[in-house]
């Protein structure tokens, strides 16, 4: 069964200008990794991009060096003004590029292109517009009174949005002042080498930002590295744990951008057709590798049939196959291993009871893919509700009153994203109210912009990224400086609070 | 042999378009030692009108376009000023009377302005803005939103001010989404009109910004006094009876700045003194 034939549309690698192998970007210059060299391939094909370095803990050293000698030497010393102008600059060269690193980033991660073209690399460039106009205005930003940089920004990126988590993480990074060591995930380097001769084009100088690639061991390299001031990561929440225990008793400060299971709540009254396609974006949008993605549906019982018979018609029309094919909406899956992962948790949800559906579509020869998925009769106990599966499968479950929804909704160990379906506006301003979740989409869904805060509650991380909370993550204050009297009166409830304490204590004992 | 060189023709600005003064009255520019250097156009009151209509035309396009877009467009004046900065430092020592670094430090601070507005375009309502925690069952949201047509005097000093004067009154008044009628400085107006046909090849929509021209007294009355004016700002309207004007726009309770000597300062409250607070109040459903 086919929906419409479309003749092949592929977007031009020849816009390309690739080298056949990358170095790290340390101190404004390509230069060699002290490990091993590995190969990026496309996912769509599995044929090899160009050939990464990969740095290992001695280059962690010298970057975060070249970081620490640029943010005392130039970066910190520079006004707010002139660090605009540099972060103006690289969104302009972003601009100026978008269709290159459009193309480069569909290769290399195996989105489709009219993803990266229309979403990715046009909120790369809005995210350094954005920060730049920040850079000389950090005292209206509400992170308290005279507010400064807090110095080297250790920062991980994953490889579902390569070039869009590295524009979230460096932009308001240098807005604020600070310098960087950024690690692109393991699959994904490509952009971020292309960013880095961005940076080159807009002088910026050197230091201020440098690229380690590798995989995990370099993260953790960099995350733990004594000379950082701050550390931002984005990915796994397993990796996020591990990443809070390890700074846990130092003085970095830490933001966290981890997993998610959101829920799509879909009421009887909301517009179906709409929210069909919101659904669809909310779970196929990059192949449903996206933490926010709304991989739980949770839909009125009256309406589930009518619901889940229109989205697998709406299914039937995507397309499958090339991420470069302008017609294409699924690309490829980003690795052979993220691909296990989604064919062994859907297995999983087969054996507990769950019932699959998936788009009849042709796959490829070579590559990483997997066809579209629905699974329906899912129970709020089946492992396909619990669990991140971040691929294209959605679980479908039901709910008959507002209540059950957000019970259901707040099932989740995650809270990153929800989204509401309601044509009444006073239910859905209700439910948005009790959803613990950072981002509430009503009747909408996976939208992204630099003014606008993402981040989660719970084990879906701390932090916001975006807006002014996003640009706080960057700062720290000099405080309210509280007047003597006030202080002394704080310190002597101090002791008279430690003394009654000790007093209770002593008699719960005795009891 | 030198070659002989041809003068340009400066014109006002009106709706993106470069008319002469309906009235056919021009002014003599000079130098500071009252050499000739070129004849600008006097505008008239009929001028003056024919500019608030061009401005409350482009209101609703400019006030619609998304803040991110503003921002760009704003950003884009100071890349072209950046470009043909030549051309200014010129106009502005020769008006001006100023040494060439004078002038080139004119320019420079001129295009920071710019370049400081545009950062504001997405910013500003995110910090006049907030969400209010209302004793209530509410959704309550305070926005704010550009006032409509701003009339605004530039400083007039005869130094130091006729682009960086005009660029630190009008950038932030359009920044939110107003559009603004403009008398620029009328001693030294040149590098006003050649910001204009800046302004002409960069994407801000005509209408948006309209330059007058000519004498701020003989202006400022009729615009202070005009039903379809939502604001004034009177920077530069000091050496002139501006009391007089703050009395005019009481009868239409138009927001008016006062005059500034020399030229403002950057800051958030030339943005927020031209916008309105919206506040959106929604109930929220017992579930």
């Amino acid at each position: 069964m086919s929906f419409l034939e479309y003749a092949p549309a592929p977007e031009s690698t020849a816009i390309l200008n690739l080298k056949s192998e990358y170095g790290l970007f340390l101190d404004g210059e390509f230069v060699d990794g002290s490990g091993e060299v590995f190969d990026t391939i496309s996912p769509a094909t599995e044929e090899v991009i160009a050939r990464i370095a990969q740095a290992d803990a001695s280059d962690v050293d010298r970057a975060v060096a070249a970081a620490r000698r640029a943010y005392e030497r130039t970066w910190s010393r520079m006004s707010g003004s002139d660090r605009g102008k540099y972060l103006f600059r690289i969104a302009r060269l972003v601009q100026e590029r978008s269709r290159e690193l459009a193309v480069a980033e569909s290769l290399d991660n195996g989105k489709p292109i009219r993803e990266t073209r229309d979403v990715d690399v046009p909120l790369v460039a809005a995210w350094f517009f954005y920060y730049a106009g920040w850079a000389d205005k950090l005292e209206y930003a509400g992170a308290g009174p005279n507010p400064r940089s807090l110095g080297v920004a250790a920062q991980v990126v994953p490889w579902n949005f390569p070039l869009l988590m590295l524009a979230w993480k460096i932009a308001p990074a240098l807005a604020a002042g600070n310098t960087v060591v950024i690690k692109p995930a393991e699959t994904t380097s490509l952009t971020a080498m292309l960013f880095a001769e961005i940076l080159q084009q807009a002088e910026l100088p050197a230091g201020v930002v440098n690229i380690v690639t590798g995989p995990g061991a370099t993260g953790q390299a960099l995350v733990t590295h004594d000379d950082v001031n701050k550390v931002a990561f984005t990915g796994s929440t397993g990796v996020g744990r591990m990443i809070a225990r390890q700074v846990a008793g130092t003085n970095k400060k830490l933001t966290l951008e981890l997993g998610g299971k959101a829920a799509n709540i879909v009421f009887d009254d909301a517009a179906i057709d709409q929210a069909v396609e919101g659904i669809v974006n909310g779970i196929f949008f990059n192949q449903g590798h996206v933490c926010c993605a709304g991989s739980r549906l949770l839909v009125q019982e009256n309406i589930h049939d009518e619901v889940v018979d229109k989205l697998k018609y709406r299914l039937s029309t995507l397309r499958l196959g090339d991420p470069l094919d302008k017609n294409t909406d699924i690309g490829a899956i980003n690795s052979a291993a993220q691909l296990e992962r989604i064919r062994t948790l859907s297995d999983t949800g087969e054996s507990e009871g769950a019932e699959r559906w998936q788009l009849d579509c042709t796959i490829p020869e070579k590559g990483f893919w997997f066809r579209p998925t629905i699974f329906t009769r899912v129970s709020a106990a089946h492992t396909i509700a619990r669990e991140e599966i971040f691929g294209p499968v959605l679980s479908v479950l039901t709910f008959r009153t507002p209540d059950e929804a957000i019970a259901k909704a707040n099932n989740t160990p995650y809270g990153l994203s929800a989204g509401i379906w309601t044509e009444k506006a006073s239910r859905m301003l209700a439910v948005a109210d009790r959803l613990r979740a950072g981002v509430v989409w009503a009747n909408t869904f996976n939208k992204f912009d630099p003014a606008s805060p993402f981040g989660g509650y719970k084990e879906s991380g701390y932090g916001r990224e975006g807006g002014r909370q996003g640009l706080a993550a960057y700062l720290e204050s000099a405080g309210w400086e509280a007047p003597a009297a006030i202080m002394a009166s704080a310190a002597s409830a101090t002791t008279t609070a430690a003394g009654g304490r000790k007093k209770t204590t002593k008699k719960a004992v005795a009891k | 042999m030198s070659r002989v060189t041809v003068p340009k023709t400066y014109k006002l600005y009106i709706g993106g378009k470069f008319p002469r003064s309906e009235s056919g009255r021009t002014y003599e520019v000079t130098t500071q030692a009252g050499e000739f250097v070129a004849n600008a156009a006097l505008a008239s009151r009929k001028d003056a009108r024919d500019a608030v209509v061009a401005a409350r035309a482009a209101v609703t396009g400019w006030a619609g376009a998304t803040a991110y877009n503003r921002g760009q467009v704003i950003y884009r004046i100071a890349e072209l000023l950046e470009g043909r900065r030549a051309q200014f430092v010129d106009e502005i020592s020769r008006t001006e009377g100023v040494t060439t670094a004078a002038a080139s430090a004119q320019v420079d601070a001129a295009i920071d302005v710019w370049v400081w507005y545009a950062g504001w375009a997405d910013k500003y309502a995110q910090i006049a803005g907030n969400g209010n925690p209302v004793s209530g069952p509410y959704f309550n949201l305070s926005v704010p939103e550009p006032t409509g047509v701003v009339a605004a005097i530039a400083p007039q000093a005869r130094v130091g001010t006729s682009l960086l004067g005009l660029a630190a009154v009008v950038a932030p008044i359009i920044v939110s989404g107003n559009t603004v009628v403009v008398v620029p400085n009328t001693g030294a107006p040149l590098s006003a009109i050649s910001l204009a046909e800046v302004l002409a090849t960069s994407d801000v929509p005509g209408g948006v910004i309209n330059v007058l021209t000519g004498s701020p007294a003989e202006m400022a009355p009729w615009l202070a006094s005009h039903a379809d004016v939502n604001a004034l700002d009177l920077a530069g309207a000091g050496d002139i009876d501006w009391v007089e004007l703050q009395l005019s726009a009481a009868e239409t309770l138009k927001r008016v700045l006062a005059p500034v000597a020399g030229v403002p300062a950057p800051a958030l409250e030339r943005i927020t003194a031209f916008t309105e607070t919206k506040t959106v109040w929604h109930t929220k459903s017992m579930l």
